[in-house]
């Protein structure tokens, strides 16, 4: 399809919104989504010279660009992660703060997906484009809840985009690893989550359930762990599980990256329990090619009925989907008459996913 | 429902056995009656109630659903009820008229009475009151199509456990009993008498043997043993009786105790005399024993077409008689028992139910000699259906379970390759963190010169020591990684080669190489053979043609 074509059938379906395109406000390139107004990319997968940036996960929050604009905490993180000198300068904004970039005005407000994470807000002239980066309507003990923002264009992910994805109450799925710690307590439990923000979610829920005993740290989630911790979200009792006995380890729950639970360092554990944390565990064929023992359905992602909800309360007339499956969700957008497209950004996924490759890689 | 969806699911991620018994004893403990009676029916595959056909579930979801979004995520799920237990629209919010999800009781009473017309209805409300894991497991349950890797052997053994019970116990009384099993649970627990078996053809719990070594027939002397031919077949106790009423029943059982009688209609009108018989289950063909795979035809099937008991004719080789008529006869010493079982079945004369040979000896040297051939020691025509020779006390009398020094099996040694380890997966459960399961090939010619060309999976036999050196290997000679599938170097100088033995060989046009191994396992690490000296595929082809050419 040449632009040509593309801008026509877009000015099309998008006459009612008056004056400014939402294609010449935020239009998707190479490096990520790129404000030209506003002369900043919203988390941009290349170095750019601004790069505003919704949360502190790897493949939104990257290192190498010049000025960041950011919530104090992504920028924290980033500091953890790639050093002190991960970016030229930095600037922290606050949920509901107003700042001007250019020719737009743009707002920060909570996403759910984990701390710290935002959707922006992206106004030109009269018309607001959230792009929501990550996010969850489900209620996590660790973050601030997620806002639905009203706009005109709405950016939403797709991770769980099919309507086989339905998460429940996460306190259920905790309740199925308690369950199976009391019945078998000379066993270990090793529960995989992505150690940013799920990690410290699990936990938070564990904790909500009177589960008070240390809870046992793999070595990569330690410091980010103890960062959640140092912003005021109480985790209780924690231990890392270098060092410890076999031994010692029976009846004990470990948090660790996915991708550990099933390599050479589970043999420092007493017959454990595989489980795993993920919005992919609904599906029974994903949880048995991981060969997870105990699947717990806990996201950081919306569902489909998170999707298709948060899509109907923006009011957005028009739709962009991106990484994960667009078609289901576009499609549904289309059937209920709104204006829906996927957009084709490159680089974004389910950081889990990235996770196992990275942490494959530290672990071998 | 919910409940016994939740074993179900967890059931079907476990893959160790105790921790599966763990949890269906769990089960049990918690759940009341009659629901955990109708479990255990369900696991024992002891329920009976027409099953619902996949077109039914279909249009049920087809009512209620995009059918777009049905089919991307029937493409992503690839299960017809996971797809349908996930999608289901979600009911309204419980609210004072809403009932409570059905328990399984009141599933399986339904299901028993409920008319063909009002099963979509019925099906459908159930589905709304149900969550996820409890939609899934009720679709499993009425399409029939529980596949969760449990055994009726498990369930009855996880239901022992409950009252610290032998097995076996459960198993006698097992065919006098019926869903829900209150009389069998209230023993258990202690709140009752242990019931009745009355029935008139019940299963005897069954005596095995230990493998010969050859540092054992040092202590051994020939005059105290009868040998008979090892059959490549299957384990059976067929056993008849009258009942109540006077009329003879006949059931057939495996080695555990389970009644296989369904599937082998054909054999039952020569169950004819009240007695029971241990014998293997074989198939005949003019008179001339057939090799497993032929067997194999017959085993595990639901429904038996005429067409399949004519092809597969099955025969019953009866080795000892446990009871004749109302005489119990396991206290008897095996030469008085085999005299018993030679009158019977000259009784019986029926051309389906023959005498297990005995092979006479004088020394272990002429039984070595019979064991190594034989066809000429007696098998005759039928000695391809020999896997090794039985050794068996004449004054044993028939113990259940493997009591020591009774019975012995002389299997015939193992055919041997040296093959190349080509690719390495991860194991399951507590092999998760090891590469456990091996892909191993042997040379072949082919368009780029000499190449491996792969025959054969294997992920036992090695010990624990060895499991490590090859995890080790996997993890340092990795040359590509596809999903859980390593790539592991395999060039004519660098490699892995291993000594693999296996049982028998067939050819099979669904493998590569064209043929495919019976019960292959790795009996040594050769880390001091280059690949390059590893076995040829010919040499298989030519094992093969040694096979069928017998």
């Amino acid at each position: 399809m040449t632009t040509k074509h593309r801008t026509a059938k877009h000015r099309k379906q998008t006459a009612y919104i008056g004056g400014m395109r939402p294609q010449d406000i935020l239009m998707p390139v190479a490096a990520g989504l790129c404000c030209k107004p506003g002369g900043f990319h919203i988390d941009p997968v290349r170095p750019v010279e601004r790069a505003v940036i919704t949360h502190g996960h790897s493949d939104h929050a990257r290192p190498g660009h010049g000025a960041v604009l950011a919530r104090q905490e992504t920028l924290d993180m980033m500091r953890l992660r790639y050093g002190d000198n991960f970016a030229r300068s930095t600037q922290a904004i606050r949920y509901g703060e107003e700042i001007r970039l250019g020719d737009v005005k743009i707002k920060f407000h909570p996403a759910g997906h984990v701390l710290g994470s935002a959707q922006i807000a992206v106004t030109c002239k009269d018309t607001c484009i959230v792009a929501s980066g990550d996010y969850k309507d489900a209620i996590d003990p660790t973050c601030t809840p997620f806002e639905v923002v009203p706009c005109d264009v709405f950016i939403t992910e797709a991770t769980f985009g099919l309507p086989v994805f339905r998460h429940g109450d996460a306190a259920d799925e905790v309740k199925k690893l308690l369950a199976s710690v009391a019945l078998f307590p000379e066993r270990a439990h090793l529960v995989g989550a992505y150690s940013l923000g799920k990690a410290q979610r699990v936990i938070a829920l564990l904790r909500e359930q009177g589960y008070d005993a240390p809870i046992y740290l793999h070595g990569a989630m330690e410091t980010i762990t103890r960062y959640y911790e140092s912003r005021g979200i109480a985790l209780g009792e924690l231990c890392a599980v270098k060092g410890v006995k076999k031994a010692d380890l029976a009846g004990t729950i470990t948090l660790a990256p996915p991708s550990a639970t099933s390599d050479i360092w589970t043999r420092r554990f007493p017959d454990p329990v595989t489980a795993f944390a993920s919005g992919w565990m609904r599906v029974r064929a994903r949880a048995r090619q991981r060969g997870v023992e105990l699947p717990l359905v806990i996201s950081d992602h919306a569902d489909w009925d998170g999707l298709t909800a948060t899509i109907a309360a923006t009011g957005a007339g028009e739709i962009w989907v991106t990484h994960g499956q667009e078609d289901a969700l576009v499609h549904w957008c289309q059937a209920r008459g709104l204006a829906a497209r996927p957009l084709d950004l490159v680089g974004y996924g389910d950081e889990e996913e990235h996770e196992v490759v990275a942490a494959d890689e530290a672990e071998a | 429902m919910n409940r016994f969806a939740e074993l179900l699911d967890r059931l079907a991620y476990e893959p160790g056995r105790n921790n599966k018994l763990r949890l269906i004893t769990a089960y049990f403990r918690d759940t009341p009656d009659p629901d955990r009676g109708y479990a255990l029916a369900a696991l024992t595959g002891a329920l009976s109630f027409k099953h619902a056909k996949p077109g039914l579930i279909r249009d049920l979801i087809a009512d209620r659903t995009d059918p777009v979004l049905f089919g991307l995520s029937y493409d992503y799920v690839g299960d017809l009820s996971e797809t349908v237990a996930l999608m289901w629209p979600k009911a309204p919010p419980p609210g004072h008229n809403n009932p409570p999800p059905p328990t399984l009781s009141d599933v399986v009473t339904t299901l028993r009475t409920l008319g063909k017309t009002e099963l979509p209805k019925q099906l459908a409300c159930w589905l709304d009151e149900l969550d996820e894991t409890g939609r899934w497991a009720l679709l499993k349950l009425v399409t029939g199509a529980m596949r969760i890797g449990i055994s009726a052997r498990l369930a009855k053994t996880a239901a022992a456990a409950l009252g610290d019970k032998d097995p076996h116990e459960i198993e006698l009384i097992w065919p006098g009993l019926s869903p829900p099993y209150l009389d069998l649970f209230a023993w258990l627990e202690g709140r009752g008498e242990k019931p009745v078996n009355r029935d008139p053809a019940p299963f005897r719990p069954v005596m095995l043997a230990h493998a010969i070594e050859d540092s054992d027939f040092a202590n051994l002397d020939p005059a105290d043993f009868i040998a008979e031919w090892k059959w490549d077949g299957i384990r059976v106790q067929a056993v008849s009786g009258r009942d109540e009423r006077g009329y003879m029943q006949a059931r057939l059982y495996s080695r555990t105790g389970e009644d296989i009688t369904k599937s082998f209609p054909d054999l039952l009108p020569s169950l004819h005399l009240p007695g029971a018989i241990d014998g293997e289950l074989l198939v005949l063909r003019e008179g001339r024993v057939q090799t497993f795979n032929v067997l194999q035809q017959r085993l595990n099937r639901k429904i038996v077409s005429p067409k399949l008991m004519k092809d597969f004719p099955i025969h019953l080789r009866a080795y000892d008689l446990l009871g004749d008529d109302e005489n119990d006869l396991r206290e008897l010493p095996f030469d008085e028992r085999r005299a018993h079982l030679e009158k019977f079945i000259k009784k019986l004369d029926d051309p389906r139910i023959d005498l297990s040979p005995t092979i006479a000896f004088d020394s272990w040297e002429t039984l070595m000699a019979a064991r190594a051939d034989p066809a000429s020691a007696g098998a005759g025509e039928d000695a391809d259906a020999v896997e090794g020779v039985m050794l068996k006390r004449r004054d044993a009398p028939y113990l259940p379970g493997r009591p020591k020094g009774q019975w012995w099996k002389w299997k015939h040694d193992p055919h041997i390759i040296d093959a190349v380890l080509m690719y390495a997966q991860r194991g399951h459960g507590k092999r998760s963190s090891y590469y456990s399961d091996y892909t191993f090939g042997v040379w072949t010619s082919g368009e780029d010169g000499e190449q491996l060309v792969p025959v054969g999976k294997a992920y036992f036999g090695f010990t624990d020591e060895e499991l490590l050196q090859i995890d080790r290997f996997v993890r340092r000679n990795t040359t590509e990684k596809f999903g859980p599938v390593r790539h592991v170097v395999h060039e004519p100088d660098q490699g892995l080669v291993l000594e693999v033995a296996f049982e028998g060989l067939q050819r099979s046009p669904r493998h590569k190489s064209g043929v495919a191994m019976r019960f292959p396992r790795i009996s040594r690490l050769r880390w001091d053979k280059p690949p390059r000296e590893a076995d040829r595929l010919e040499t298989l082809e030519r094992m093969l043609k040694d096979v069928t050419a017998n």
